[in-house]
């Protein structure tokens, strides 16, 4: 059986499906740490279109962390800041001063875009320095399955955090105060201010973790799946993070496997040339965003976006 | 002499049973004012409420009662005054420290979030833990579930309980940090007869248990069948008061007579007009002269409801020219849809709607309206106007594109603002000038300019949604006023959820519940009693006791 | 309650029928103080945007006058003037293709591929036409990018006026689509068989937009000044536009007021794209005549924020097109002698969008209204991605 597989070449075969399981998740890394912080938000009600300036903050600030602190947890920790940056434009403009949400989005994507930019040219001029891979962690025993093992289960540290942070959010969200005040601020902001709780502080955390963790997800981006920084390098991920957040409908395991499986139609491209298959590059990448597309026909209808999102909180206002 | 707020919030203290009237007053109001700009909506209040009593605050809409309540719970603060609780002068700076203080309040439009359960509606915001109580949360719920005597599943998601329920569950939150104090702002607006009943006994053993109620509203009626003691406030004053000894010595007629003489006082000028509010109060009689012909005919009508409303199923009306058919029911039974048929924002997915003898359920909406066939929606802001647009295109919205507006696509302001000059001068529409932004209206206004719009170039039928929903006295008056004009060849359809308008200005009031017509009654004596008894029809209550008509206490 | 005023509304306020706003005054002052008041808020963000934008050249190194006096003159003098007019074309038009659509509360964010499948397409028709008269090839190429342009915004509209699905995502979504398709057919069947470089064959020079006598300006310029002047009186004059006026301000009222919302919504999506499509006509056609792989100029960003400072008036849009229009020419040389990128143009429209917003709520706080958003535009994300349910209760009026 197995001379079957190892004769076999193709798209079956075990390195093509080995690439693809693992650049599914080294794509999709940054995506689902950018959709978890979105899901935060879109719960208590605030739209983040900046989110993909909010990526290219974390992946600038944070290859710089890396590339001069030579860690990559320093660089990670450098993208969290370099998104919560960002986010904090979101939070005193939309969540304090109740400006439109779209358009601070859209600024705050623009700004990301052009400073990180202008940035990288100031400082590296037309070179495009790459960071050494950060040491993957191999899980014992399970680093040892086929296919599986050395893709899913030898990833660095920071994956496996990731995956179970997602864990702990569902029950942040189901459990405790903190989720259900986050979930009240999204449905009815009034009912959570009359039972005595901010909205405005609600929510001010509530961006803030978008913004430190879709930096992190820009970070994860530049320092693990690319190795190197080069503008526009998120290229509409931060998009395909909300919609994300939007068709998982809130649930933070099903952001997991979302951003995998989009991460999957991103990274594409390797396994299939490992296949031998040629395809026009411009053709898969727009696969993930036909996906969406498709998704958005046939099952947008089901997804969930709470009542109160996007307007701003003001009490007395009705 | 005991003084503990009910129940308590120390998790494992059973209710305490407080001495139903203790001296010191729960809470005083002493000299409040509040004015917002243009208006002074509280000038000089001073009340006491006090523990085992309910208190009720009486006005017509605009009157400040919502204002006073509003600084009780600690959503507005007062410009002059003091405010005492339990005998001690404090500030009540934020729904928090009124929380803190123990007054709880339950608000007219639901404050419960509707995709959450009663026990994490229950659980929002109790405390500063990390790890929710749920455990805890549910004992404390069947406590006071058994205090209360109701019943309550601690799991349904809010929007799927029944008014009454939510309400219910809403005296519960109010309760749940341990009150002195409970507030209610207008109960029972929403609630079936049989569900007012219900709130009547949960206040009975409430002040028993030594709680103060506050309850405000604008129903005469009500005040004498449920206050202990009734505060009358108007245009932002207290007008005078009325304690349980007079209550007790006087008719429910005195009574009634006394209240309308605090509140409108000197603006009425004879008693036949007093007499005449006191009657609108019992409800109406009124003779028809209905005409053979057929204005307006719903056959076996069905329409889809949206989210958590119900549509219409099987519903069939008819309305003749001249007169005015009413449509009584609780919210939320399928008013909404109903009134979307007529109009022509929703489509039939079966049978039939026929205005003046022609099928009509293929037209669009303009082509109603251009027809004759007319809806005056309850979503003045909402839907009626566009706020941001001057008063003056928002009398001709209904006919963009139509002449002698529009020539050749093009726009005739001139012929616009003359038409609109008109129609403020004939429905009195106060407002700063025709091209003032219809959103800086008052409520009545709105509603006259909504009225405006409908009531003229050639209306025929008429559906209304709530018409004097808000309004104060004077502009009710004149909406019931001008919907009975409509008696001349012309005709009405009224959906209200108040009662007592339907049996002021109807000619037949037929019932809606669940989205069917489960009968239809003459107005006359006795026709309160009969719609009160098809609006709970449908529910099955078994051998459940009718319920004894509010019309005062003895 | 509060409403704030609808950009839209005060927009045909402030040039044609003038609100009554509080306070006294000749109806003629209120209507020059109001035009004061809203130059005032149109220029004071633009400005702190150059001093801010001056300030980060200063923490970079460089030196702010010498940047923006190279603006200047890279900009205007010297005959660059021309060129920021021909720059001013495509920004023009892709301008009043937002603002039909911003009026109706739609966020049509799709005119990076828009625009550049209009512009794939003419380079792919184009050598089709050769032997055309000029002025026929040029009527109908234009209709063709125009086409591509309407054509491209069908799905998200489509899916808007059925089930209320967020238009944001899709028009995005469909945007990087058309980008990859549109690269695929530069790479693909229009590439140029006699060069080396992934790009069109290139339209010869007289068969490209002939120029303004006297001048090295394409007649593109024209075109889109007649546009802008024609959607002024459309959106001003006409019942469509007021239609879409009452769409923006208060889609259920307009629903209510029996305007036919769904049809509506997808003809101000067709229009808008194929105004892009023509902004793409007007750059090939006039200034470029071919398109390279991988290019997008992405004109529709930096447009926005001016279409909302111009309160949604095709007519006071252009001048602050003009502006950005010597800003970009200008500023990519001028940012080519400072040795910075040209993304920093990006940074300045980011910091006009951010101080905008911020006096817009100064503004605010300092009268009713003057918003410079629909408050439509912000409810167009509040409807989910689900069938509408029923609309949250009413503001009633609230009784005191």
């Amino acid at each position: 059986m197995t001379g079957i597989l190892a004769a076999s070449s193709g798209i079956f075969s075990k390195a093509v499906l080995t690439s693809l399981v693992a650049g599914g998740i080294v794509a999709g890394l940054p995506l689902m740490f950018t959709a978890l912080g979105e899901t935060i938000s879109e719960r208590a009600g605030v739209l983040n279109l900046g989110l993909e300036g909010m990526m290219l903050l974390g992946a600038y600030l944070g290859f710089i962390g890396a590339y001069y602190g030579h860690s990559s947890w320093l660089g990670f920790a450098l993208g969290a800041v370099g998104g919560m940056l960002g986010a904090s434009l979101m939070v005193s403009l939309c969540v304090w001063l109740g400006l439109d949400q779209i358009v601070v989005g859209i600024a705050i994507t623009l700004a990301g875009e052009g400073i990180t930019s202008v940035l990288q040219g100031a400082e590296f001029g037309s070179t495009y320095p790459r960071l050494g891979s950060p040491s993957a962690v191999a899980i014992p025993l399970l680093d040892k399955i086929p296919v599986l093992g050395a893709s899913v289960f030898t990833q660095p540290l920071l994956a496996y955090l990731g995956i179970a942070f997602a864990g702990a959010l569902v029950w942040v969200f189901r459990r405790t105060n903190v989720g259900l005040n986050l979930r009240a601020a999204g449905e009815k902001p009034e009912a959570l201010d009359a039972a005595g709780i901010s909205v405005l502080a609600t929510r001010s955390w509530a961006v803030l973790s978008t913004g430190a963790l879709a930096g992190l997800g820009g970070a994860y981006l530049s320092i693990v799946a690319a190795g190197v920084f080069t503008p526009f390098m998120t290229q509409g991920q931060g998009y395909m993070a909300i919609v994300i957040a939007m068709l998982c409908r809130g649930r933070p395991l099903w952001v997991v496997v979302g951003s995998i499986l989009f991460g999957i139609s991103l990274s594409i491209t390797t396994a299939l040339q490992i296949a031998g298959i040629n395809i026009s590059n411009d053709l898969v990448q727009m696969l993930p965003f036909i996906a969406i597309i498709v998704s958005l026909m046939a099952f947008g209808r089901r997804s969930y976006l709470p009542p109160a999102l996007c307007i701003p909180y003001v009490r007395g206002a009705r | 002499m005991n003084d503990q707020p009910v129940p308590q919030s120390a998790r494992s203290e059973p209710a305490e049973l407080a001495a139903a009237s203790d001296q010191t007053p729960a809470v005083e109001l002493l000299g409040i004012g509040k004015s917002f700009p243009g208006v002074v909506a509280n000038d000089d209040i001073s009340l006491v409420l006090r523990r085992g009593e309910v208190h009720c605050l009486l006005g017509e809409n605009g009157a400040g009662k919502s204002t006073l309540m509003a600084i009780l719970a600690g959503m507005q603060q007062p410009d002059s005054g003091r405010i005492r609780v339990a005998g001690e002068d404090v500030r009540i700076s934020s729904p928090r420290a009124a929380l803190a203080l123990g007054i709880g309040t339950v608000y007219q439009h639901s404050t419960l979030i509707g995709a959450l359960s009663v026990i994490e509606n229950l659980l929002l915001g109790d405390s500063r833990a990390l790890r929710l109580d749920v455990a805890g949360a549910r004992q404390r719920l069947a406590e006071f579930s058994a205090i209360l005597g109701v019943q309550v599943d601690p799991d349904t998601r809010a929007r799927d309980l029944a008014l009454g329920g939510q309400q219910q569950v809403e005296i519960i939150k109010a309760l749940w940090r341990g009150s002195r104090v409970l507030i209610l702002d207008e109960p029972t607006s929403m609630l079936t007869p049989q569900a007012v009943h219900e709130l009547q006994s949960v206040l009975e053993r409430l002040t028993q248990h030594g709680l103060a109620v506050v309850f405000i509203t604008h129903k005469l009626h009500e005040a004498v069948a449920l206050g202990d003691r009734i505060s009358v406030l108007r245009a932002g004053r207290l007008t005078g008061a009325i304690d349980r000894e007079q209550i007790k010595a006087s008719t429910p007629e005195q009574l009634e007579a006394a209240i309308v003489r605090l509140m409108f006082g000197d603006a009425l000028d004879t008693d036949e007009e007093i007499a005449e509010l006191q009657l609108g109060v019992e409800g109406h009689r009124r003779t028809r002269q209905a005409d053979a012909e057929v204005a307006l005919s719903l056959e076996h009508a069905h329409a889809r409801g949206d989210g958590s409303q119900p549509g219409i199923e099987d519903v069939s009306l008819t309305l003749h020219l001249g007169e005015v058919l009413g449509i009584a029911g609780v919210d939320g039974n399928g008013q909404r849809a109903l009134a979307e048929v007529i109009s022509g924002q929703r489509r039939l997915t079966h049978g039939e709607i026929r205005f003046l003898g022609a099928p009509v359920g293929s037209l669009s909406i303009a082509a109603r309206e251009k027809l004759g066939l007319r809806y005056v929606t309850d979503d003045r802001l909402g839907e009626g106007i566009v706020g941001a647009m001057p008063v003056s295109l928002n009398l001709v919205l209904k006919r963009i594109g139509q002449a002698p507006y529009w020539r050749h696509g093009r726009i005739r302001r001139d012929a616009i603002d003359r038409d609109a000059r008109a129609l403020v001068e004939r429905f009195d529409i106060r407002t700063p000038g025709i091209h003032a932004r219809a959103a800086t209206l008052s409520g009545g206004n709105i509603q006259k300019v909504l009225l405006a719009r409908e009531l003229s170039f050639d209306a025929k039928v008429v559906a209304f949604h709530k018409p004097t929903y808000g309004l104060d006295v004077r502009t009710t008056r004149t909406v019931r006023r001008m919907i009975g004009e409509l008696r001349n060849g012309r005709a009405a359809l009224v959906i209200s959820t108040d009662l007592d308008e339907l049996l002021e200005v109807s000619d037949r009031i037929a019932v809606l519940s669940r989205g069917r017509i489960v009968g239809e009654v003459e107005n006359g004596p006795g026709a309160a009693e009969q719609v009160g008894r098809l609006m709970i029809s449908d529910v099955s209550l078994g051998a459940a006791p009718l319920p004894e008509p509010l019309a005062g206490r003895v | 309650m509060t409403e704030s005023l609808s950009l839209a509304a005060e927009a045909a306020g402030v040039l044609d029928a003038q609100p009554d706003r509080p306070g006294g005054g000749s109806p003629r002052s209120r209507r020059v103080n109001a035009l004061r008041d809203a130059m005032m808020r149109s220029l004071v963000p633009v400005l702190l945007a150059l001093v801010a934008g001056g300030v980060l050249l200063l923490v970079l190194g460089d030196n702010p006058f010498a940047f923006y006096g190279n603006i200047w003159q890279y900009g205007i003098s010297q005959g660059s003037w021309e060129d920021s007019a021909m720059r001013a074309a495509p920004l023009l038009l892709i301008a009043v293709g937002l603002i039909v659509v911003f009026r109706a509360n739609i966020w049509n964010l799709g005119y990076d591929g828009q625009f550049l499948l209009g512009a794939a397409l003419i380079t792919g028709v184009a050598p089709h036409l050769e032997r055309l008269p000029n002025a026929l090839s040029l009527v109908i190429l234009f209709a063709v990018a125009m086409a591509a342009g309407g054509a491209w915004t069908i799905i998200p509209a489509l899916l808007k006026a059925r089930y209320q699905t967020n238009e944001i995502i899709t028009t995005l979504m469909m945007s990087f689509i058309g980008i990859g398709v549109a690269n695929i057919l530069v790479k693909g069947p229009f590439q140029d068989p006699t060069v080396n470089i992934p790009q069109t064959r290139v339209i010869p020079f007289d068969h490209m937009l002939p120029p303004i006598p006297g001048t090295r300006i394409h007649a593109g310029v024209l075109v889109a000044l007649g546009v802008a002047l024609l959607a002024h009186y459309v959106l001003t004059r006409t019942s469509f536009g007021l239609r879409l006026h009452v769409l923006g301000a208060n889609p259920r009222a307009a629903a209510h007021m029996g305007v036919d919302v769904r049809g509506l919504i997808v003809r101000a999506f067709l229009i808008s794209g194929a105004l892009v499509g023509a902004a793409a006509a007007a750059d090939i056609l006039g200034v470029w005549g071919y398109v390279r792989a991988n290019w997008n100029p992405a004109y529709g960003d930096t447009v926005i924020p001016f279409v909302f400072l111009a309160r949604l008036n095709p007519l006071a849009v252009i001048p602050f097109i003009i502006f950005f229009a010597v800003l970009s020419t200008g500023g990519d040389l001028a940012a080519a002698q400072a040795n910075l990128s040209t993304d920093f143009l990006l940074v300045l429209v980011a910091l006009i969008l951010l101080f905008m917003t911020v006096i817009e709520f100064l503004g605010r706080r300092r009268d009713l209204g003057g918003s410079y958003l629909t408050p439509g535009l912000r409810a167009a994300l509040r409807q989910p991605l689900v069938r509408r349910r029923a609309g949250a209760a009413s503001s009633n009026e609230a009784s005191r």
